[in-house]
């Protein structure tokens, strides 16, 4: 699967957009193709500061748990709430209906990968 | 299941399913379909249509000769001489501890002739319990696991699909009966067996190199009529909706039969069989258990070795748990002490900490119309 290339990417397979200081954080269709089908997501609660590299929720498959790490640190100001009823939505448009939350960002992110460095980086891990 | 350190042993079918786009797993040392897309929707397919599994993990070992039958009979906890030919019987093997080393199917071949199957983490560890067993007797044991390649195809369009691609008259073999036929003009065993709750069948076939042209010709006969092939992912909550224990989880050699509530398939009335005796005394000694099933009423999937509590006091343990696509809510089952009120109380399962409400319910979950 292509990886929209006006993303950022983390090693630890969450994607995220910064848009007027606020972030909108997924994970990637690697990430969802690996876990298999999402049947339940876990996102902070609006109003949570997040950080950087900490985890910030989970996801989980018909067989896994898996943590969520947000990219950037800042305050949730929207979850999807679409995802309690429909987790399938990050499956079938991770990079889009699928995303996680949405973070305004008290300093702008590092370290983020780009398409290009992600889709090297997930070659070496298939 | 831990990674074997060993590189993984690849089916027959590897190239087909690498062809369908399978996700392949090491499962028991065997490089075997997770699933191919959607597990949801392989198992919605099996409930709905049909579904085919490659199972060629499985341990198949034969035993021949004028003592076969006394060698099954002293091997197992079963009354495998009183199985007639062309039947199957569901059966276990135990220590002579009496701790289950597996549980298996039995197939009765010939009057003198069995096959049994064994899990595939278990098939080294019950072909030589067997080879030592017959021991004395005039029977051989062979370990046929590497000569047979094993394809399921399970649901309820089954005989639909299989009918046009086979000799036998399907109308006439029965539940848990195998015999041996043609499909795709190739020589197998055929059984009516399966581990999914579904109407369904087990083709045995010798030699393993055999079974693509099978399983291609199903999958042809099979794509109009809703056929997809399903992974190990699937297998699971599959056979966890129709209750059926799985061995690592529900059975272990640390539990006889009694302690997992299946004492039933012990048959006390053979005089000598290896285990006996500690079966004996766990038949009189086990305070009874019993597989409890839950349904959350919650979403977060339960999972196997969470808590499982009554008003908030510990009693079990979750043994399978997952997603059910059939009910869409998280299921799983636990055992409990027999003499538990489940009818009463609040449940709830210990899940990281957070206390998830669940409703105690009968197994199996799902049971087909029949």
């Amino acid at each position: 699967m292509s990886v929209p290339t006006e993303l950022g990417y983390t090693a630890k397979h969450e994607w995220v957009v910064v848009e007027d200081g606020i972030a909108t954080v997924g994970i990637t269709s690697f990430a969802a193709e690996s876990l298999g089908d999402i049947v339940f997501v876990e996102v902070p609660e609006v109003g949570t500061e997040v950080t950087a590299d900490e985890p910030a929720g989970e996801v989980e498959s018909t067989k896994s748990v898996s943590d969520i790490y947000s990219p950037v640190s800042g305050e949730v100001v929207e979850i999807n709430e679409s995802l309690e009823d429909s987790p399938e939505a990050i499956n079938s448009t991770p990079f889009g209906d699928g995303w996680l939350f949405r973070v305004r960002v008290s300093e702008e992110p590092t370290g983020l990968l780009s398409a290009e460095e992600y889709t090297k980086l997930t070659e070496g891990e298939e | 299941m831990p990674e074997s350190p060993a590189e993984p042993r690849a089916t027959a079918l590897k190239d087909v399913h690498e062809n369908a786009g399978a996700t392949l797993v090491d499962f028991a040392g065997w490089l075997m379909p997770l699933r191919y897309a959607s597990e949801t929707a392989e198992h919605k397919a099996v409930r709905e249509a049909a579904g085919l599994f490659d199972l060629s993990h499985m341990g198949e070992i034969r035993v021949s000769g004028p003592d076969a039958a006394a060698v099954m009979d002293h091997a197992f906890v079963g009354f495998l001489s009183k199985v007639k030919v062309g039947r199957a019987r569901y059966t276990m093997i135990t220590g002579t501890d009496g701790g289950v080393l597996d549980d298996l199917i039995v197939y009765r071949l010939g009057e003198d002739e069995y096959l049994a199957v064994a899990n595939a983490a278990n098939a080294d560890v019950v072909a030589a319990a067997m080879a030592e067993r017959a021991e004395g007797f005039d029977a051989r044991v062979e370990d046929e696991s590497a000569q047979y390649s094993l394809i399921a195809l399970q649901g309820p369009r089954s005989a639909e699909i299989l009918a046009p691609l086979t000799d036998a008259d399907l109308g006439e073999i029965r539940y848990y009966a195998g015999y041996e036929h043609t499909v795709a003009g190739v020589p197998v065993l055929l059984a009516r067996t399966g581990y999914t709750g579904e109407d369904g069948f087990e083709i045995f076939v010798e030699p393993a190199e055999k079974a693509p042209e099978i399983w291609t010709a199903l999958a042809e006969q099979g794509s109009g009529l809703g056929l997809v092939p399903a992974g190990l992912s699937a297998r699971d909550t599959l056979r966890l909706e129709a209750g059926m224990p799985l061995y690592g989880q529900e059975l272990s050699s640390d539990l006889t039969p009694y302690d997992a509530g299946l004492g039933r398939v012990v048959k006390l009335e053979k005089e000598t069989f290896v285990g006996r005796d500690a079966l004996e005394e766990a038949s009189r000694t086990t305070r009874p258990r019993r597989l409890i099933g839950l349904v959350s009423r919650g979403r977060r999937p339960l999972r196997k070795d969470q808590q499982v509590l009554r008003d908030g006091e510990p009693v079990g343990t979750v043994t399978s748990g997952a997603p059910s696509p059939t009910l869409g809510r998280p299921i799983a089952m636990a055992y409990v002490d027999g003499e538990l009120d489940t009818a009463t109380g609040a449940f709830t399962v210990d899940v990281r900490g957070r206390a998830e409400a669940v409703d105690v319910v009968e197994l199996p979950f799902y049971r087909r119309d029949t």
